[in-house]
């Protein structure tokens, strides 16, 4: 008879969800910084407490300044956002479908892609005026790239055998564009939109920074010229609390519209 | 319907993938395409049904198509193409909705498919949750629901494992003794071939030609596997493919 088990080799390599981790060490690295700057092993001018960051923010959330800033700010987000994203969306799936609008657009966007948006803001400024427009320009111009990108790739990325079907069923064009390319393409142009969004978020502070009287870029600014740390990290906690909302709700709108993935 | 071709020759660059094919289809009779891989089974296939154009020659539609007929000729894939998002009922409208008929009459089509192919109890359910036999008779109810003329069959059973084949079989006979539809069947399954078809045609290796239509006697409901009869139609057909079957095995594909 045999008698040594066969040992076990199989498994791993398969991330799995593990509740209350990401909290766990975050609150961790928070319980760090507070334990340290309270007995002096960080210095005030390193890092501010913890605590008088969140007493800041309760200070801001109580006066009504938090309001004053984050409003402008999530409107320039979201009308900026929604134009370029609407475009890129529009303009991807041109890529997608045509070969001459390909030809002619994705040199373009390749040039468009890796300028720094930013560093156009004085031209947006002259062309669309110190106002919210240039800050609209410049968060539709950050957020139309990294779209039109992603959507002209899941729209190549649509099951061409799919396609062959719908024609081979006699549908029309526009009934193939419509119920079998923009459906497939759906899962990409909305993982783009992570990216796109997170870019938006970071170019909605680089353009308050450089010109606004609200806005959490503007109250960030003014923070770190006043070298207040409490103030800069509770703007830097609100943008994070941006980020982690637009993911959050990307994600939902994922499990409603791609119920059909499992 | 029938369907005739005559002279069909193609290449894709240098190599001649199908060389002076000519085949009739008549009507209400199922002809099987078997041959080694690479023979071009699949681009005759599409070009029967418009989906690829030929280099040289034609394919001809006679006779009128039945009442009722959405799509003269139709598909169905080996790889199924179910939309994914789209429910088992909302895959057959699909292909109705173009033509827009009124929606009692969709309703009533889609359910009188469902019930031919005993899927009406999965109406909603999505093509992930279905085996690999369901989402082809989801695929083969889709193709009932135009009423096509000739059906055009892709190797539709090369992704199933062999229970599911012979279930699927039994179901594709069945639907043909209930109303014969004029048919091509493309495979590499040679008792498929000898199940299915009314006559085989075995093309060679690249280049595509004809080398032999066989007729099969007896009537499809009659058959069974391990009759001694089409073993013999299938022994024969394995004469004729072996060397060349070899010859494909060892071939590098990018040669």
């Amino acid at each position: 008879m045999p008698e040594i088990r066969v040992p076990f080799r199989g498994g791993g390599f398969r991330p799995e969800a593990r509740r209350g981790t990401g909290i766990a060490v975050f609150l961790l690295l928070l319980f760090l910084i507070e334990w340290g700057t309270r007995t002096g092993w960080i210095s005030n001018l390193t890092l501010p407490r913890p605590s008088d960051v969140a007493a800041t923010l309760g200070d801001l959330a109580r006066s009504g300044a938090l309001w004053t800033h984050l409003l402008p700010s999530l409107s320039r987000l979201a009308v900026g956002s929604v134009l370029g994203i609407s475009a890129g969306v529009g303009v991807g799936v041109l890529i997608g479908l045509f070969s001459y609008i390909r030809a002619g657009l994705v040199p373009l966007v390749a040039a468009i892609f890796p300028i720094p948006k930013i560093a156009l803001l004085p031209l947006f400024v002259i062309w669309f005026g110190i106002d919210e427009g240039s800050k609209y320009a410049l968060i539709a111009l950050g957020t139309f790239t990294p779209t039109v990108v992603a959507t002209y790739g899941a729209v190549d990325n649509v099951d061409r055998g799919l396609i062959r079907m719908g024609q081979s069923f006699g549908l029309g064009w526009w009934s193939i564009v419509r119920k079998i390319v923009l459906p497939g393409a759906l899962p990409g142009i909305l993982s783009g939109l992570r990216v796109s969004l997170a870019i938006g978020i970071i170019l909605l502070v680089a353009a308050e920074m450089l010109g606004a009287e609200h806005g959490i870029g503007a109250y960030i600014l003014q923070a770190g010229a006043l070298y207040d740390l409490e103030r800069l990290f509770a703007g830097v906690v609100i943008l994070s609390c941006l980020g982690v909302l637009t993911s959050w709700a990307i994600g939902k709108i994922e499990k409603r519209l791609l119920v059909w993935r499992g | 319907m029938e369907l005739a071709v005559r002279g069909l020759t193609h290449r894709y660059g240098d190599m001649v993938v199908l060389d002076d094919v000519s085949l009739h289809i008549p009507a209400g009779e199922i002809l099987c395409v078997v041959g080694p891989s690479g023979c071009g089974k699949s681009t005759l296939l599409r070009m029967l049904g418009g989906l690829e154009q030929p280099d040289w020659g034609e394919v001809l539609q006679g006779g009128t198509p039945p009442e009722g007929c959405l799509n003269p000729l139709t598909y169905v894939f080996q790889d199924f193409a179910l939309l994914p998002w789209r429910s088992v009922a909302g895959n057959i409208s699909l292909v109705l909705e173009d033509h827009h008929l009124p929606g009692d009459r969709v309703r009533a089509i889609i359910e009188d498919v469902l019930a031919r192919t005993r899927l009406s109890d999965f109406h909603d359910a999505l093509p992930r949750q279905l085996s690999g036999g369901m989402k082809q008779r989801v695929a083969i109810a889709r193709a009932l629901a135009v009423n096509p003329a000739v059906m055009l069959l892709d190797e539709p059973l090369s992704a199933l494992d062999a229970q599911t084949r012979e279930l699927l079989m039994e179901d594709l006979v069945a639907l043909w003794e209930r109303q014969p539809f004029t048919g091509v069947y493309v495979t590499h399954n040679l008792a498929e071939a000898v199940r299915l078809g009314h006559r085989i045609a075995v093309l060679s290796r690249r280049p595509g030609r004809v080398r032999e239509v066989i007729e099969v006697p007896g009537a499809l409901s009659e058959r069974q596997a391990g009759d001694a009869g089409l073993e013999a139609i299938q022994a024969h057909l394995w004469a004729l493919m072996r060397d060349e079957a070899m010859a494909a095995d060892q071939e590098l594909l990018d040669a």
